[in-house]
């Protein structure tokens, strides 16, 4: 095990932990003000200070993580769900009507930006923690469903694939027994980076007010809430800013060490 | 090449046409009428009856799909709902931020990608590549917008290098114009150069492994020389995917930043237009950004034929 | 004087011994042969005159080119001798050239990067080295694209590339092996013509010893790393004196004895049988073109009997194969086994399907990573109504594996504990477990060294003994199938030229394409009369 899976998974399993335990235990209740304390600047009892609520940021970041995780998880289950599937279908089945038209769905999926599809569906549903959910889960439904495809499509030309043919399985049958297993490394590593995209997009759509909507923390919000009061108060954006490099980074680095570790010849697209 | 580029046009119809109906489809099922939310609960219903005429919602979808696509391709948006006033003006005064901020961007990130990508593909396992590594681990971890508030911060607040935000418009010059995009075009182009430059150091690496990188320098080139006659060309391959993927990201991530920067851009236009239901505007500026979408990955299809010569014979 | 002289020459690659003290020379004008099975080093002694070696490489010893010692020559100076003095050409033809660049701006490439002629005086030279080495600038212009040409076409490419500024010495790493038999021949008889042309010293590394006795002036036998025997060519065939090297001639000409076929009782019936391929739309709106890969193909296979079919690259032989299996549908005609038909309705016939079983060619590839030797080799189970269980089970894997010469222990390994031969058995186990009544092999012996190949072909003959094989033997390697068929069918352009008994078409072939292949094989020469003469 490389030092980048070590170190990645230390970095993930903080923050994962800190989302855990904000169920049960925060410093400070997230929602409680105190405009007299506000805008504090780290201390022993306030560790990473107070917002200009005088909220604890502390708190605020633990739950925020939870936000974050959940919507990038769902997000990534959404995509893997439904587009290892499709790629499976369109692979076995290459050259068909099925592969022309899932694939084909998928160019069209990739010309709307998670973002576009937000504003889609928030413009007609309004805003919240769920769009972004939809938004960015369809977003990964053609990430994996290509990956899948070109995977499995390698992996249909091979002789124990034909073996497997031969010996009168059925496609489908084929799919799961030889073909997904061998695409389950590939998928790890892509689910993982996925993972880390949706925590980039979760705080960008909630930065944007597409969102979780407040009470609900979320680092996004946070740093829109910052965003007037960056001259004075830096903290209150350098706080969920690192906490959002720290969880991407750990989560990037962990990929990253996957791939190396599960098979140093695997390629993953990066987009 | 030319059956090829006819090919990748009528794909490119296609894709619009399909995208069109998408979202007229998915704006139609917004609950609630725009007639009536646009004069008011107080409203007489034969007032609402005349304006709902007058947008032509009283149509079938069918008529109304088709005078919006009609429209569109003679330039006619719509009126918007709330401001009474030509969405494609409205439109169009926006797309003279967006656009050049995004092709900026665009710009700057290639511009620092590419010689970082080869050369930490160059230096492979050596310092130079580990920096080069470390740094693009980091770039893709930071949020475009959080970078955006931290250059406020460094060079607008303290250093005073640059405004804090707004835009003079190209009027005052293209200087000006230029120098208000500056921030927010690096704000939005390191991250993705980050990407960009993995990708090209990956695609390199892949490339050096190739039996053709082994002959090239049987023939007497230098390991640079391979790298830099046969390598970076077959890298582009690749490459071009993910730049034209990422201008889609760049698109979507120049509305974000637009707010850091109170530009008033599209994505100023169409946070408005959400709190104000106006949806017509959302619509258009959706199809919009689609559209660009659509049109650069036609494009990058084009770039692959100029770099890779066995697609133009294929097809 | 000798041009290429390496005395003692070791390599290690970390820490693994690659090279044990090699020695051996290239006077101009000479071809010497390095030839030995995988893993001999042989190519690793191509390469380290060349000194592209690997990462991590130590070398020891003496190489020297013309008088300069190349060991310590560092790397600027190495590359000016690259290209100018030696010139290279490797083994996999279809991916040695840039992709996205002429073959014209290739070859002049050579010529540019030496400074050796000013740009336009250069792209003459590379029409000139061109045409002389087939492609003549009418028919192939420097604008071609590699895509654009075949594999031997592109062979050409990377031989004109290598002397197109007449090395001293040429180095050629199995120059044919990917090629057909007959491109085989013209490329070898191009070497041969350049060679005495232009002076040059020819190292020619290749396993195939009927080249090697064709070609060669000088042979050098290696084998984990250290040459065995080296002499010049008819004497060292004549009289070789190491153990090693009469093996290995002895299993490039491995004959067996099959035992005689039953008498002529129709088993599979290939009637007219017709396989269209759908090519990619050329136009928008017209129907997509066809390519026809089998042409109304008609033959009989008798029960008991070994057939065997033969042809090169392209001629459509895994498209019938793969009809044969019922995997794909066929446009016209019909494949019957026992009666009844491999593909009925749009959906394989599976109650024929259990009847047959394939071994294929490429012992990494036919196997999962990831199951157990048991699970792999009762794969075919899946055809039985009532597959065996439990004992049953074991006992069946039990005996299928120990048929082939392997141990019933051997079914809890993983398929990366086992060499390529002991995969081929394993593969040929999965195909008995059912005792199928026919077994396809297809190019199951190519990928393997002579010595394996020479067990492998035991293992048939013997099995055929055991268990009366049927089956239906698919290879390029016209000596392999003259031994394991006793009829044999061979195959050009979608189409069988001719059929006939195994013995009868080789000693007397009657349709030309199978003269033309026949005559363009290279064959090993008979010991016992070099001796006499």
């Amino acid at each position: 095990m490389s030092r980048n899976l070590i170190l990645g998974a230390m970095l993930s399993s903080l923050v994962v932990l800190a989302a855990l335990v904000s169920f049960v235990w925060t410093p400070f209740d997230y929602t409680a003000m105190n405009i007299p304390g506000k805008l504090q600047t780290p201390n022993a009892t306030h560790w990473l200070g107070t917002d200009h609520f005088g909220r604890d940021m502390f708190s605020m970041i633990m739950v925020g993580a939870r936000t974050s995780i959940a919507v990038a998880l769902v997000a990534v289950g959404i995509g893997m769900g439904l587009g290892v599937p499709l790629g499976l279908a369109a692979a076995a089945r290459k050259g068909s009507w099925l592969d022309e038209l899932i694939m084909r769905g998928n160019d069209l999926v990739f010309a709307f930006p998670s973002l576009v599809i937000a504003i889609l569906i928030t413009a007609v549903f309004g805003a919240g923690a769920i769009n972004a959910i939809i938004a960015i889960g369809i977003f990964n439904i053609p990430v994996f469903a290509r990956i899948t495809r070109g995977a499995a499509l390698s992996l249909w030309e091979r002789e124990f694939i034909m073996a497997a043919r031969v010996a009168g399985k059925s496609a489908t049958r084929i799919s799961f027994e030889h073909i997904l297993p061998n695409v389950l490394n590939l998928l790890i590593v892509q689910g993982t980076i996925q993972f880390s995209l949706g925590i980039l997009a979760e705080a960008a759509l909630s930065y944007v007010g597409l969102g979780a909507q407040p009470p609900t923390p979320s680092w996004g919000r946070m740093l829109a809430d910052s965003q007037t009061m960056v001259s004075f108060a830096p903290h209150l954006a350098l706080i969920p800013g690192c906490a959002i490099i720290v969880t991407v980074l750990g989560l990037n680095l962990m990929g990253d060490g996957l791939r190396d570790w599960l098979d140093p010849r695997l390629r993953v697209a990066r987009a | 090449m030319l059956r090829y580029s006819l090919k990748r046009l009528l794909s490119l119809v296609i894709s619009l046409a399909v995208a069109s109906l998408v979202i007229f489809f998915v704006i139609e099922v917004a609950p609630g009428d725009p007639a009536s939310f646009m004069l008011g609960i107080n409203a007489q219903p034969d007032t609402v009856a005349a304006l709902r005429s007058e947008l032509g919602l009283d149509q079938s979808k069918v008529e109304r799909y088709l005078s919006w696509v009609g429209g569109m391709l003679q330039g006619d948006f719509g009126t918007s709902y709330t401001y009474r006033s030509p969405v494609s003006t409205m439109v169009a005064d926006r797309l003279w931020v967006s656009l050049p901020l995004a092709i900026y961007a665009l710009a700057l990130s290639t511009l620092i990608a590419f010689p970082a990508g080869i050369y930490a593909a160059a230096r492979r396992g050596k310092a130079g590549d580990m920096a080069v590594m470390g740094a693009t681990q980091l770039g893709v971890a930071v949020p475009n917008f959080w970078f955006a508030m931290m250059l406020v911060l460094i060079f607008a607040i303290n250093l005073r290098w640059f405004g804090a935000g707004g835009f003079p418009g190209w009027d005052k010059g293209v200087w000006a114009g230029i120098h208000a995009l500056t921030l927010p075009a690096i704000a939005l182009a390191l991250p993705q150069a980050a990407i960009l430059a993995r990708v090209m150091r990956s695609a390199l690496l892949d490339i050096l492994g190739e039996d053709f990188m082994r002959t090239a320098r049987a023939k007497g080139l230098s390991r640079r020389q391979a790298l830099w006659r046969h390598g970076v060309r077959n890298a582009l391959i690749p490459v071009l995917t993910i730049i034209g993927l990422q201008f889609s990201f760049l698109l979507a991530g120049s509305i974000i930043i637009e707010q850091v920067f109170y530009l008033p851009g599209l994505g100023r236009l169409v946070f408005q237009a959400i709190s104000s239901r106006d949806l017509i505007v959302v619509e258009s500026v959706v199809m919009l950004l689609v559209f660009a979408v659509i049109t650069v990955n036609f494009l990058v299809d084009l770039a692959y034929a100029a770099v890779d010569p066995r697609l133009r014979s294929r097809t | 004087m000798s041009l290429l002289e390496i005395s003692n020459l070791s390599l290690s690659i970390r820490d693994f011994e690659v090279l044990k003290g090699v020695s051996l020379s290239v006077a101009p004008g000479e071809i010497v042969a390095v030839t030995g099975e995988s893993g001999s080093g042989k190519s690793m002694t191509a390469l380290a005159v060349m000194q592209l070696l690997p990462e991590h490489s130590r070398t020891s010893g003496r190489l020297t080119l013309d008088g300069t010692d190349l060991l310590n020559t560092n790397e600027p100076a190495m590359c000016a001798i690259r290209g100018r003095s030696v010139g290279m050409v490797f083994q996999e033809p279809m991916t040695a050239l840039n992709p996205v660049r002429t073959i014209g701006d290739q070859v002049m490439e050579t010529i540019l990067i030496h400074k050796a002629m000013p740009p336009d005086q250069a792209r003459q030279r590379a029409a000139e080295v061109l045409d002389r080495v087939g492609l003549p600038a009418d028919r192939f212009p420097l604008s071609r694209y590699p895509h654009e040409l075949s594999g031997g076409q592109r062979q050409r490419v990377v031989i004109a590339m290598a002397i197109a500024l007449q090395p001293k010495l040429l180095i050629a790493d199995e120059p044919t092996t990917a090629l057909d038999v007959t491109t085989q021949a013209q490329i070898l008889d191009l070497l041969k013509g350049l060679v005495r042309e232009m002076g040059m010293g020819l190292l020619m590394i290749t396993h195939d010893l009927a080249v090697v006795a064709d070609m060669a002036d000088r042979i050098v036998v290696m084998r984990h790393g250290e040459v065995v025997e080296t002499g010049a060519t008819r004497a060292l065939l004549a009289d070789m004196k190491h153990p090693y090297t009469r093996m290995l001639f002895a299993a490039s000409g491995h004959r067996v004895d099959l035992p005689a076929a039953p008498a002529p009782e129709p088993l599979l019936r290939v009637d007219k049988a017709v396989r269209d391929y759908r090519l990619p739309r050329t136009r928008l709106f017209t129907a997509p073109g066809h390519f026809r890969a089998v042409k109304g193909v008609s033959f009989t296979l008798n029960r008991g009997e070994r057939l065997g079919l033969v042809g090169e690259s392209g001629c459509g032989k895994s498209t019938l194969t793969r009809a044969i299996l019922g995997l794909e549908p066929l446009q016209g005609g019909a494949i019957t086994l026992d009666g009844e038909p491999v593909f009925s309705g749009t959906r394989p016939n599976l109650a024929v399907r259990r009847k047959m079983q394939v071994v294929f060619q490429d012992p990494f590839g036919s196997f999962n990573p990831r199951h157990r030797v048991d699970r792999l080799i009762t794969e075919p189970f899946h055809l039985l109504d009532n597959p065996p269980t439990g004992t049953a089970r074991a006992e069946a894997i039990a005996e299928a594996l120990t048929a082939v010469g392997l141990k019933p222990e051997d079914a809890g390994k993983y398929i990366h504990q086992f060499s390529g031969g002991q995969r081929q058995r394993i593969a040929i186990a999965r195909a008995l477990i059912i005792r199928p009544e026919l077994i396809l092999f297809d190019e199951a012996v190519s990928a393997l060294d002579v010595s394996v190949r020479a067990q492998i072909l035991d293992l048939l003959a013997d099995l055929c003994r055991a268990y009366n094989l049927t089956y239906l033997f698919i290879s390029h390697d016209l000596s392999v199938v003259r031994t394991v068929t006793d009829r044999v069918l061979v195959m050009q352009a979608g189409e069988i030229v001719e059929q006939g008994e195994t013995e009868a078409v080789f000693s007397a072939p009657q349709h030309p394409y199978t003269r033309s292949l026949i005559d363009a094989a290279p064959v090993l020469p008979d010991p016992a009369a070099l001796k006499k003469a």
